[in-house]
């Protein structure tokens, strides 16, 4: 399930049509820059679309609008915040989401803080897109999942979506948005498929998602872990037991309300992520929920994240490091001994 | 240029007086080669700067009282108290915003020029920086991104000698930053910095380049800072006669003659105008002293054009 009857789906007979993640991320961003000319797009070799998300758009849009960039991420991140400011609406497809540290002054100190430091005076709707490549022997220079780390900076906004429903929503909202938003999108999720509306639907920013309702303990699962979490939860069921799953799909602004309302039903929480351990979004959520509602919980909450440590090549290595179903399930049995 | 002078020596003097957190950067002795560039530029063309702050927004057209206001953390500032000398920014006159990040706002201006190029608009954006963010990778970034996309950007290094105290010489590959720009095959121009005539004739036609599509332009002003990198400090880095030979190069001291030796204006004229400057600065620095700061909860606004709760309050 989507959730998709509590968002604004326009009128329309209800038909549908499959697609990929990938192609989801195509079909939001070429509605976008259909219907409002200020949206652009930059990034390396975006023209040539390496994965499909833009294939065809300099045909549709010319090259004013769709443009390659040289490998200049902080100068090109820091071109797509000035234009931002001036009128446009760029997407900047970073591909990479390790590419981003490139950029991180044009990131943080520009981006996220000059509306604040001039007071209001402008507006950056840009969106940074950047993807998490897990599972490929990619070494850890192009395989991290920097978003927590972004999430300890305000005026940021943090996507995370992840199945094509939920992506397709979410970037035309990002897109639409008036504040700079960074998407995340996993690389193993880029094949998902399922069945998504025909007709033009948007998902506001801020409202997670209970992907497989449940009544004994919740799991929230960001991004990658989605799928993971509930594979857990088929397993847990026939164990006789009912996991609740919570995809965020928005780190920031982040739907609490949501949370709180499962964890006190359940009265367990376990928080699955593929980021490493330490200030994680997954330490956020368990802090979070026990700050507010510890007198709820019957059991420690635990977190399942990647340990601290960066993604080494041989998949010997690399393969068990990940939150997986086998590892979420357990730490959901834990939590239900607690 | 004396709406700068005066400016600077009023913060200053508020400095002196307790009136004025954080640091003070000052133009003192750079104003030609800040307001002979931003006088080639049209009140709608965008403009971005660096640390030291006030000329830019100031030689841009920016009223003069939301800025003292700013430096003084008042809610009446131009950036309601949130940036403060080094960060200035006023949008009513294409001020896109100073950067306290050496050369990080090179590429903010490549931007404004991109957008404009886009919209199909012929502004142009300048974008100062100094003989230190000349070093600065982004700016060579920007440089080449300009280029390829042949952007009406022009590249306006003031180069005064020093980056906080490590000297041009020391720090710069080439002797005349302005040679850089071969690299990035756009045309690179040095000028005499304290002639703002000289200033204004190349920026001018770095301008007009960048309007008609022509591309970007880099031009290096040799000026110099005669006060300290901030105020309070005192390091010991050059020579003295080096700062008082500069002096006899106040720009200020320097135009002024030029122009009553040419009888554009009289003695009288010319201290008539420094007193209706005064008088203006005077009533900024009152307008700020008498403005009320911002209360704890305003440092809660402005974050998002679309805002949510803020944790942790």
């Amino acid at each position: 399930m989507n959730g998709a009857t509590s968002e604004p789906i326009k009128p329309g007979d209800g038909s549908t049509h499959r697609a990929t993640y990938l192609g989801a991320i195509r079909e939001a961003q070429i509605e976008e820059l259909r219907r409002d000319d200020s949206v652009i797009m930059m990034g390396e070799d975006l023209v040539a679309s390496l994965f499909g998300t833009a294939s065809g758009f300099l045909d549709e849009f010319g090259p004013s609008r769709i443009r390659d960039t040289p490998i200049s991420e902080a100068g090109f991140c820091g071109a797509a915040i000035g234009a931002a400011m001036t009128g446009l609406r760029p997407i900047v497809d970073f591909a990479v989401s390790t590419f981003l540290y490139v950029a991180m002054d044009q990131i943080v100190n520009q981006a996220a803080k000059t509306r604040y430091m001039f007071g209001g005076q402008t507006s950056i709707p840009v969106v940074f897109r950047a993807a998490h490549f897990s599972g490929g022997s990619n070494a850890a220079h192009h395989s991290d999942r920097p978003h927590s780390t972004f999430m300890t900076v305000p005026g940021l906004k943090i996507i995370a979506p992840s199945t094509p429903y939920d992506i397709k929503g979410l970037l035309k909202t990002a897109i639409r948005d008036d504040d700079p938003v960074l998407c995340f999108e996993s690389q193993t999720l880029w094949n998902a498929r399922e069945q998504i509306p025909d007709d033009e639907y948007l998902i506001p920013l801020g409202q997670a998602d209970v992907k497989r309702q449940g009544t004994d303990v919740t799991i929230v699962a960001i991004g990658q872990s989605v799928p993971h979490a509930l594979a857990a939860a088929d397993n847990l069921q026939e164990q006789g037991v009912s996991a609740e799953v919570i995809d965020p799909r928005s780190l920031v602004p982040f739907d609490w309300e949501t949370v709180f309302n499962s964890v006190a039903k359940t009265s367990r929480l376990v928080v699955a992520d593929s980021a490493t351990l330490t200030c994680s979004a997954a330490s956020e959520v368990v802090a979070t929920v026990t700050e507010t509602m510890f007198g709820d919980l019957v059991s420690a909450p635990i977190r399942v994240t990647t340990p601290d440590i960066h993604i080494p090549f041989s998949p010997a290595m690399e393969m068990g490091l990940y939150p997986d179903a086998t590892k979420i399930a357990f730490a959901a049995e834990r939590t239900l001994k607690g | 240029m004396l709406r700068i002078r005066i400016f600077d020596e009023q913060a200053c003097d508020l400095a002196m007086k307790g009136h004025l957190p954080g640091a003070l950067h000052t133009s003192t002795n750079q104003e030609a080669a800040v307001v002979g560039a931003t006088m080639a530029l049209r009140d709608d063309d965008y403009m971005t700067g660096n640390h030291r702050s006030h000329g830019h927004p100031i030689g841009k057209g920016s009223d003069v009282n939301g800025l003292m206001a700013e430096l003084l953390g008042r809610r009446t500032g131009i950036c309601r108290g949130k940036g403060g000398s080094m960060h200035l920014a006023d949008f009513s006159v294409g001020s896109l915003g100073e950067s306290g990040i050496v050369g990080s706002a090179v590429p903010i201006a490549v931007g404004a020029a991109l957008s404009a190029s886009v919209r199909g608009t012929d502004q142009v954006a300048l974008t100062f920086f100094g003989d230190g963010g000349a070093n600065a990778g982004v700016v060579h970034e920007a440089m080449n991104l300009a280029s390829v996309w042949k952007l009406p950007v022009i590249f306006y290094c003031e180069n005064n000698g020093f980056a906080v105290t490590f000297s041009t010489a020391r720090s710069t590959s080439v002797e005349n930053i302005s040679e850089r720009g071969a690299g990035y095959s756009m045309p690179g121009v040095t000028v005499d910095g304290q002639d703002p005539l000289a200033v204004y004739e190349v920026t001018a036609e770095a301008v007009r380049r960048a309007r008609c599509g022509e591309g970007p332009s880099l031009i290096e002003a040799k000026t110099y800072r005669t006060r300290e990198h901030a105020e309070g400090l005192n390091l010991s880095y050059r020579d003295e006669d080096e700062i008082d030979a500069w002096k006899k190069r106040d720009p200020i001291e320097v135009f002024g003659s030029w122009l009553v030796d040419h009888d554009v204006l009289t003695s009288d004229e010319l201290a008539l105008m420094r007193a209706e400057v005064m008088a203006e600065i005077d009533a900024a620095v009152a307008f700020a002293l008498e403005s009320e700061f911002p209360t704890a909860e305003e440092a809660f606004e402005d974050l998002y054009s679309n805002p949510f709760p803020n944790r942790g309050v």
